[in-house]
């Protein structure tokens, strides 16, 4: 059983936004992560507010411009098998794919997926970290071989999702919905560091809800990945990541863009590795030279410079992955 | 709320609190024990059912969530009179240990199965991830999934 609260299942989505406008509501749409942490006190609710019966908000559809919308309640597990995400966004196919477990992928969804709480024992466990109103970051001198090596000042949480990375990669947007309208936030603006907000992970305001994401039309020539290292071959979290979609014409990368999973407090995107690889060919040696910028910057924790090692790994392994001719686009 | 769900085929009308889970009704409200509780937090698969058909962990899952929909529990997959195939293959594999582990494993294998043909090992093991076994049994339930999956297939060919 789990604490009390009282349970909505509006019909329609201006009912449920009304209602999450109230102080201490919160959407349930998967309720994997939702679940956990009411259980685990890391945060009340007064009222949780079924989003089961919008029908709005789910589905997988191409749009006019030939790009993708995602309704937030899709879940992983459709995202991960859809036949256009398989063959024209692989590298979001195969994020959805590496989260989790199949019995979470089936439940969780896309909008739970990129909003759910961070990971940190000490922020889910019995601490009253920064994060949730205290002073300290536990990690910082405590157990942090899992923590960020970029981006954490005051708070060392890496961010979970190994759709966001994708999604970002991508340069997908999110539309937000509140009782007072809506807006559109690019999936790289939805996610703040702990320096601006040490309390959210997110730009959502209160009685904020991502009702779906577009994806723009894959850019002409992109190939796209997704590599994820976890310290077991199934159901983890990334220790490292990287979503990797890269665009190539006669033989020289036009546009790449490379976000990290696992490393940070939010999707991490390397704008000095991205750098590295415009106009070169894409083959080892430029691999090389990207993974080696990718970290740059990188302030490891005492237990976790091993990331360091980690994340010029993937990123040059994604890279040489994609160089081969036998990659689907 | 009174909610009516579909469980094992037979409709049934509970009453379920806000803050019921779904594993709280099966095992609770009616009785059907076979789902276990492991870590309660969807990290163990202990409590895995069919919901529509398709795995979930039931501790993750709000009761309030399952109106009109259908669960499968590990009681809906055979009886101790009657095994499915894929029970009896788990038996003469000695794919149980414990045996906490096992309503899920069954679940989340049966879920496998239905989608027909004979998956390779590491299909089985990526159906099974989210399934944890801590007397590491794994080799001996690949192998009785599999063995279930071949009798199976070929039945339907007997079938057709």
């Amino acid at each position: 059983m789990l604490p009390s609260f009282s349970y909505a299942r509006p019909r329609t989505l201006k009912d449920a936004l009304t209602r999450l406008s109230a102080s201490g509501a919160h959407p349930h749409a998967g309720g994997t992560d939702l679940l956990g942490c009411l259980r685990d006190g890391v945060f009340d609710a007064r009222e949780v507010v079924s989003l089961s019966d919008l029908a709005e908000l789910r589905g997988i559809a191409r749009t006019k411009d030939g790009g993708l919308r995602i309704g937030a309640l899709a879940t992983l597990a459709e995202l991960a098998r859809h036949p256009d995400v398989v063959s024209r966004y692989p590298v979001l196919a195969q994020g959805a794919a590496a989260a989790a477990s199949p019995q979470l992928r089936n439940q969780g969804t896309v909008g739970g997926n990129v909003c759910q709480r961070p990971r940190c024992w000490y922020f889910r466990g019995d601490f009253l970290c920064a994060r949730k109103g205290g002073e300290l970051c536990y990690a910082e001198n405590g157990e942090n071989e899992y923590h960020a090596i970029f981006g954490g000042s005051g708070c060392h949480i890496v961010h979970p999702s190994d759709t966001a990375p994708a999604l970002v990669a991508l340069g997908a947007t999110a539309v937000v919905a509140s009782a007072k309208g809506s807006r559109r936030v690019p999936m790289e603006k939805l996610f703040v560091l702990p320096a601006v907000d040490i309390h959210h992970e997110t730009v959502l305001a209160p009685g904020e809800l991502v009702t779906e994401i577009l994806v723009p039309p894959p850019p002409p020539g992109a190939r796209s990945l997704y590599r994820k290292v976890r310290s077991r071959a199934a159901w983890d979290f990334a220790l490292a990541g990287v979503a990797a979609v890269v665009s190539v014409a006669d033989g020289k990368v036009t546009n790449a863009r490379l976000v990290l999973s696992g490393v940070a407090p939010v999707p991490w995107r390397v704008p000095g590795a991205e750098r590295a690889l415009a106009g070169k060919p894409l083959d080892a040696a430029s691999a090389a030279v990207a993974a080696r910028a990718a970290v740059e910057g990188a302030a490891p924790l005492a237990g976790n410079g091993y990331k360091v090692d980690l994340v010029r790994g993937v990123v040059e392994e994604a890279l040489t992955v994609l160089a081969t001719p036998a990659t689907p686009a | 709320m009174r909610i009516v769900l579909t469980v094992n085929g037979a409709v049934r009308e509970v009453d379920v609190a806000p803050v019921a889970r779904l594993l709280d009704v099966i095992r609770e409200t009616l009785g059907l024990t076979g789902t276990k509780e492991g870590c309660g937090e969807g990290e163990c698969g202990a409590c895995t059912v069919l919901l529509d058909g398709t795995p979930v962990n039931s501790c993750l899952v709000a009761a309030a969530q399952c109106a009109g929909r259908s669960v499968v529990t590990v009681e809906g997959l055979g009886s101790a009179e009657r095994l499915s195939a894929l029970q009896e293959e788990l038996v003469s594999h000695g794919g149980a240990q414990c045996g906490i582990c096992t309503p899920g494993v069954l679940v989340s294998a049966a879920a496998l199965l239905s989608r027909g043909g004979v998956p390779t090992d590491a299909e089985v093991r990526e159906a099974l991830a989210g399934n944890i076994c801590r007397c590491t049994g794994y080799q001996k339930i690949v192998d009785g999934v599999r063995a279930a999956a071949v009798r199976n297939a070929a039945a339907a060919r007997g079938a057709s």
